[in-house]
């Protein structure tokens, strides 16, 4: 299973994220959002730039539980809320934006 | 559904070359979602997974090290380490990287999460809980 865009070609697994984080580029983001159904507008990608910078700083995709507090901690509580979050990312704010962030399922999702 | 058990992680071995190390990592993470009172303990060579600067490079796997200072957003903030284990491998607190968590009943202060403990406190948080899980 692969995403394809201007000629390339991404794999993913079952539930479409990305099998090698490195392939990621900031067009292949707006074709998984796509695929998710989601317009990317520039709220999402203050959530997808946040999750980046937490994965590049702890090696970890956050649970959305720890997602929400954080983006509350950096952003304030009008953006760190379910509310917010879920209105971005309607199928959830972790694994929606972890997917189109190019990172791993979060740890702790089932 | 509220009532809280104390679940102390034991984490015995070196961070690399077993799978042991990262997959208690993941079960704490894991863990962590269902509200419980959570202790990791560190000895024997597993004082060795919160050296700071480790590099894996050269062995092809995932450096983890770093995760360990997500555990505060996880409400993790006890990790306890065992001072004969550090001694006996040459090491002090000073060979380990800081990791710290902000106290929410103290107007989020930044604290220390490590905690240096001897041989027979830890005997004691050990007896001290729950469930232990070893690995």
């Amino acid at each position: 299973m692969s995403y394809q865009y201007n000629g390339h070609t991404v794999e993913h697994d079952e539930e479409g994220y990305i099998t090698n984080l490195s392939d990621w580029t900031k067009e292949l983001a707006d074709v998984i959002a796509k695929a998710e159904e989601i317009e990317m507008n520039e709220e999402h990608w203050e959530v997808v730039n946040f999750l980046r910078s937490y994965y590049e700083e702890y090696q970890i995709a956050p649970a959305v539980r720890v997602l929400i507090k954080a983006v509350k901690k950096t952003m304030g509580p009008e953006k760190g809320n379910n509310k917010y979050m879920y209105e971005l990312f309607p199928y959830g704010p972790a694994k929606q934006a972890c997917k189109i962030a190019g990172l791993p399922k979060p740890t702790g999702c089932v | 559904m509220s009532e809280t058990k104390k679940f102390l992680y034991v984490n015995r071995k070196a961070p690399y070359g077993t799978i042991y190390a990262l997959e208690s990592l993941e079960v704490v993470l894991i863990g962590a979602a269902f509200e419980q009172d959570v202790t990791l303990a560190f000895l024997d060579d597993g004082v060795f997974q919160l050296a700071k600067g480790q590099n894996t490079d050269g062995i092809g796997v995932k450096n983890f090290s770093p995760t360990f200072r997500a555990l505060g957003d996880y409400d993790v903030t006890k990790l306890y380490v065992e001072q004969e284990s550090l001694a006996e491998r040459g090491l002090t607190q000073d060979d380990l990287q800081e990791i710290m968590y902000e106290d929410e009943d103290d107007d989020w202060e930044e604290k220390p999460s490590i905690r240096i403990v001897s041989r027979a406190e830890m005997a004691d948080i050990m007896a001290d809980q729950d469930v232990v899980l070893s690995f």
